[in-house]
């Protein structure tokens, strides 16, 4: 047996890092950090989620904070989504395009104070998006009307997703909310608001990347420990697991939620992604308008589907390439539609599910292909998003 | 710490190898089956399939990835567990039992296989 090795020097480490070890983590290198793939197992963490509660690291996720006078406006200029809809208090997920229209990432955009957004960006896009926004914020206006902080190293951050959760996340933060609410179960869906722990504040915000309900907390990196244990023992009674990115990949996936390096790149846009609904292109100018406008007019010759394999297969994997029907294999690369970009055996539902990057026509529900599993090609069908419906 | 029988051959690639009467049994360590989370598909060889020691013959998918066996051993596969097919999470639970993966009649056994003493020094638990 043999398995790829993640090296181990000069990862960073998440303030949690001594917490992983004690509590049996195995960890990998994700986007430069070193971080818990698992702890008791990826699919009993998975359920865990699905059915009651479990607490995910997330400290590798970046930080930037965008502040000033025209910082809305510039928000506006450089992402997809509308900033001028948010209102203190409120989260919205957007992209960030290039002038192509391709994703330089894909991130939460959290208005946390007059004129003052905090950005939530992938780890492994720490180092470009800081520099693309350091870049476009002096094209867009004089120095000290959008100010841009890179405060990666200072803020960590935990989720806690799953049906159980709003008394879990009440129990552990106490004490009301410094913009809008009282506890933080008052918050709805996309709302955040900062909580005193201590001397220190923390973001707590009711967002999530598994399709359950869930909190996202992001403090600083003196803190975050305490938040990690308040978490975990008020949420010991009531099933709550500590889960690694093993768990959190698999159920991003039943979402069919993408992941930044999988469906999206600075190759890929919006449109070709199927997250058209967060490309306000009736907003304004913005960077990348342009080709995505000509995108959506034109139809795009490629698009993102959610397939699930048909019948007894090995689980689909990243980079397996997708067939027509016609098993016609001689032509070469012509009968080749796609490429799987994510792909795995879903725990909820038993059976390999995917992520592709197809020829356009063969992206309507129900269009059947076929997934070359080393060799062998294995029928698969299009399905709708999500995979898994969450119970309500 | 890993379970690791006395009583077992090893490889450097974390296959275990028992033989009996000239047959010899395969399976992946317990070491192996945490390193690579839970479990969803086995590929086994077929029946009657020669190996060759050292080369890929299964392959073991986890939720994390997919990766290859390899045959510690030459010689034509006589048996596959059956099990395997409808419930794979047995070489989680039972990786040196219920969770074998193929038998095969051994000619020659690959050379350099560890002893469980060098096994846990080379996987670092000695």
């Amino acid at each position: 047996m043999t398995e790829k090795r993640a090296t181990t020097t000069r990862l960073q480490q998440s303030p949690l890092h001594d917490e992983h070890l004690r509590l049996g983590a195995n960890l990998i290198d994700f986007g430069g950090w070193e971080m818990p793939v698992k702890y008791s197992g990826i699919i009993e963490e998975h359920h865990a989620v699905r059915n009651a509660a479990g607490l995910f690291d997330i400290s590798h996720m970046g930080e930037l904070w965008v502040s000033g006078a025209r910082a809305a406006d510039f928000l506006n200029w450089v992402l997809t989504n509308d900033v001028h809809d948010l209102d203190l208090g409120q989260a919205q997920y957007s992209l960030m395009c290039n002038e192509g229209g391709g994703v330089v990432d894909d991130l939460y955009v959290y208005c946390v104070g007059h004129e003052t957004y905090l950005l939530v960006i992938n780890a492994s896009r720490v180092g470009p998006d800081f520099l693309w926004l350091s870049g476009k914020s002096r094209d867009f206006s004089e120095k000290d009307h959008v100010i841009l902080k890179n405060v990666s190293a200072e803020y960590a951050a935990v989720a806690v997703q799953g049906p159980a959760v709003g008394n879990i996340v009440d129990s552990a933060i106490r004490g009301n909310g410094l913009m809008q609410v009282d506890r933080p179960t008052d918050l709805k869906k996309n709302q955040v608001d900062a909580f005193m722990l201590g001397q220190k504040d923390v973001f707590v915000a009711r967002t999530g990347y598994t399709g359950e309900d869930g909190f996202e907390i992001v403090a600083s990196m003196d803190c975050i420990g305490e938040v990690w244990e308040r978490l975990l023992l008020a949420g010991e009674s009531a099933g709550l697991k500590p889960c690694g990115l093993g768990a959190r990949d698999t159920l991003r996936l039943e979402m069919g939620y993408p992941l930044y390096g999988c469906e999206l790149s600075e190759e890929i846009t919006p449109i070709e992604a199927g997250l058209r609904y967060f490309v306000k292109l009736d907003k304004g100018e913005f960077i990348g308008r342009g080709p995505l406008v000509e995108q959506k007019e034109k139809k795009p010759d490629k698009r993102s589907v959610a397939f699930r394999m048909v019948g007894k297969s090995p689980p689909p994997r990243t980079d397996y390439t997708i067939w027509g029907e016609d098993k016609v294999w001689h032509t070469g690369d012509q009968s080749i539609l796609g490429k799987v970009t994510s792909g795995n055996q879903s725990p909820s539902l038993g059976v390999g599910i995917g992520l592709a990057m197809v020829q356009s026509h063969y992206t309507k529900i129900g269009s059947r292909f076929e997934v070359n599993i080393r060799n062998k090609h294995m029928p698969a069908e299009v399905v709708r998003k999500p995979f898994y419906e969450p119970k309500k | 710490m890993s379970n690791i029988p006395d009583t077992l051959k090893y490889t450097k690639n974390h296959e275990w190898l028992s033989v009996a009467d000239g047959v010899g049994t395969v399976g992946i360590t317990d070491h192996a089956q945490n390193e690579l989370t839970d479990i969803v598909f086995v590929e086994l060889p077929e029946a009657g399939k020669e190996l060759v020691a050292g080369t890929a013959c299964a392959v073991v998918e986890s939720v994390k990835s997919a990766s290859d066996i390899y045959a510690p051993a030459n010689g034509e596969v006589v048996e596959v567990n059956p099990k395997l097919a409808d419930n794979p999470a047995l070489v989680n639970d039972d990786p040196y039992g219920e969770g074998w993966f193929f038998k095969l009649r051994v000619t020659s056994e690959a050379e350099g296989l560890f002893d469980s003493s060098r096994y846990s020094a080379e996987i670092g638990e000695s």
